[in-house]
């Protein structure tokens, strides 16, 4: 009763569903474990050494690629264009800026055990209500997830229960962003104005001006990235992700059969925000600040352009194009700054242009028309066969 | 205003069936819908029965699509009642709710998901629970699976089970849409001009794919093409300025003269 071809998925299926997974993982590690035994096995003036700068550098890039992982999956998946991501990684990155003043302690300039230094700067005598529990580090990992996550339920179910949608909601998100950086520059935020938090001295006791704590911090961000492409590969491969991906194809019909498509958009709005607000606690111990600066728009825009030029709906291909896009910005910032903008532009119009999937969609796409080739042929002799056939 | 329950417990909506004690599984009483001054529906009253293939035929703008709208719980009535069976109230419900209760509606353009396979289109309209946890680890079972072969052999989709919906053709979509409602195991579907763009020959099947629904499934066919209503219809509803004009079988709407001046007058040499 049952043809062969559905036969044929089911066995398919297994190799299927591991995709690109074992591979994007085990790069990541070999990558951790070569960057960790160089920096810290080999001296400065060993040919193998690589610095800890490098290091440093190297682990911005992986939060960029898990930012970019967080942005594809509302974009590539749902169709849901946000342009305020980076709002959920500003959010994670305050979250763990806030735990790392609280660890300053009496070091800092002016020697307050409790307070940082702006707030003794503003003449503030106590620390205000939303910092209580800074200072511990569950707080902060509970903050990471709530702070980006919250923001995310709230604006989520009321754009989405509205059905807001396309140009419209990427306008909102825009703003949303643009409106908690021109709030977090107000000194009267609590949140260090327009200096942002910085003058971080250690982490759970750790100096962060050490190699060890930095090779730790590199790899903890390898780790996480993995796990977040181990969850959204496992997301966008279950039956939830297939609804995810119908809502992008067609809304209507899949409210017509029965899901609710704003829960769906809501779940994975909020998810992915999370995933933000992890990549920017990550990012903050590495670069030593977080400044409201990391909410501007541009930013945002910025990240849809890793993940418009890696692949929009490929998990590897957003990490692909955060780690070119963001070396390829070190680099050309180091020329000639004033150029990359316009060089970030024109790599964006041009794989627009030239590869509309992307740079994952690049060798697929070869494939795929190799395979459509073959099937087309395939259901032609077939509808010849059936069509007489019915009754 | 679409009444809104969102965040209701969702199990208890898949319960719902509706009563069929009288044979009537669609009321659609005394229904009036304005769009600005403009009565898209009026006064209009309409009965399905249980089982039953019924064709809407009607000129552009006679409310047909406002009626499925109305129907779905797209469009909110001004006045008026739409219950399925006797008791379910229709205008209580969104969307989602109406869709869960077992009405199911194909839309005039083939509305499928291009980016899944035809497999997985079917697989995410089967009938079950539709909520976010479950379907994060579900995994299909040896029975949804032989539903899923048994909707391909009735829509005649084997073959292209593993094709992208994307890749097939115009009428393939269709019957994939019809497919699609029927994994929902709905108790009546709502088809808004399913031949519309079709060769003569995938026409033909579908026409036959339709009386076969019927009986088991009701169904309400709206469409434009006079041959193909002519081929499936036992009873005919004619629309005209938003109310009923004429109800009956083809030959008695053909003999109608109101019917003939207004609607199949151009049409009828061709019969």
């Amino acid at each position: 009763m049952i043809p062969n071809s559905i036969q044929s998925l089911f066995s398919n299926s297994a190799f299927k569903k591991l995709g690109s997974l074992p591979f994007v993982v085990g790069c990541l590690f070999i990558t951790t474990l070569y960057v960790a035994v160089c920096n810290l096995a080999f001296p400065a003036d060993s040919a193998l050494h690589v610095s800890t700068y490098t290091v440093t550098l190297f682990g911005k890039y992986l939060c960029y690629a898990l930012l970019a992982l967080a942005v594809d999956l509302v974009w590539g998946y749902c169709g849901i264009l946000s342009l305020g991501h980076g709002a959920f990684f500003a959010l994670g990155g305050y979250a763990m800026g806030m735990y790392l003043m609280r660890q300053i302690g009496d070091r800092g300039v002016y020697g307050n055990p409790e307070l940082p230094d702006f707030m003794v700067f503003l003449n503030w005598d106590s620390l205000p209500w939303y910092w209580a529990g800074s200072d511990s580090f569950i707080w902060m990992i509970v903050m990471v997830l709530a702070g980006p996550g919250l923001l995310a339920y709230i604006f989520g179910s009321m754009a989405f229960r509205s059905r807001v949608s396309g140009v419209y909601l990427s306008i909102m998100t825009q703003a949303v962003t643009y409106a908690l950086m021109l709030a977090f520059f107000r000194n009267e935020m609590g949140f260090g104005g327009n200096n942002g938090l910085t003058d971080f001295k250690d982490i759970l006791g750790f100096s962060l001006q050490s190699d060890t704590t930095r090779v730790v911090l590199f790899a903890l961000t390898a780790t996480f990235l993995a796990l977040g492409f181990a969850l959204c590969h496992f997301i966008v491969n279950s039956k939830m992700g297939r609804v995810v991906t119908a809502i992008r194809d067609s809304e209507n019909r899949v409210r017509f059969i029965g899901y609710k498509p704003e829960h769906y958009k809501v779940w994975i709005f909020v998810v992915s925000a999370m995933l933000a607000g992890i990549a920017g606690a990550l990012y903050v111990p590495q670069v030593g600040i977080i400044n409201p600066g990391e909410f501007s728009p541009l930013n945002s825009i910025e990240m849809v352009v890793w993940v418009a030029i890696g692949g929009r709906g490929s998990l590897y291909g957003a990490i692909i194009g955060a780690l070119v896009v963001s070396y390829a910005k070190t680099r050309f910032t180091a020329i000639m700054p004033e150029a990359w903008l316009y060089a970030l532009g024109g790599l964006f119009v041009l794989v627009t242009l030239l590869l509309p999937k992307g740079i994952a969609g690049f060798v697929p796409a070869i494939a795929d028309k190799f395979k459509a080739n073959k099937s087309t042929k395939n259901t032609q002799s077939v509808s010849n066969k059936t069509t007489p056939e019915v009754k | 205003m679409v009444v809104d329950k969102h965040g209701s417990p969702l199990l208890a909506e898949d319960n719902i069936s509706p009563d069929t004690r009288h044979g009537v599984i669609l009321y659609v009483e005394d229904v009036s819908v304005s769009f600005d001054g403009f009565k898209a529906l009026n006064d209009l009253s309409l009965y399905i029965n249980d089982g039953e293939l019924r064709c809407l035929i009607g000129a552009n703008g006679a409310g047909k699509t406002t009626l499925m709208d109305v129907i779905t719980g797209k469009t909110k009535p001004d006045v008026g009642k739409v219950s399925f069976g006797q008791q379910v109230n229709l205008l209580d419900m969104d969307e989602t709710q109406i869709a869960r209760a077992g009405i199911g509606r194909k839309f005039q353009k083939p509305t499928v998901f291009e980016k899944l396979t035809v497999f997985e289109n079917l697989e995410l309209s089967l009938a079950g629970d539709k909520g976010i946890w479950t379907n994060l680890f579900h995994k299909l079972s040896g029975e949804q699976k032989d539903e899923i072969g048994k909707i391909l052999h009735t829509i005649g989709l084997v073959k292209e089970c593993n094709m992208l919906a994307g890749a097939l053709s115009h009428g393939q979509k269709q019957w994939l849409e019809i497919g699609m409602l029927l994994a929902a195991k709905p108790r009546l579907l709502l088809v808004d001009e399913p031949v519309a763009g079709m060769t003569a020959q995938e026409t033909e099947r579908t026409a036959e794919l339709l009386t076969s629904l019927a009986g088991e499934h009701s169904v309400v066919v709206v469409e434009h093409d006079m041959a193909f209503v002519r081929s499936i219809a036992r009873k005919v509803t004619v629309l005209h300025q938003g109310s009923v004009l004429a109800e009956g079988s083809m030959s008695e709407i053909q003999a109608n003269p109101e019917v003939v001046r207004v609607y199949l007058g151009e049409e009828t040499g061709d019969a």
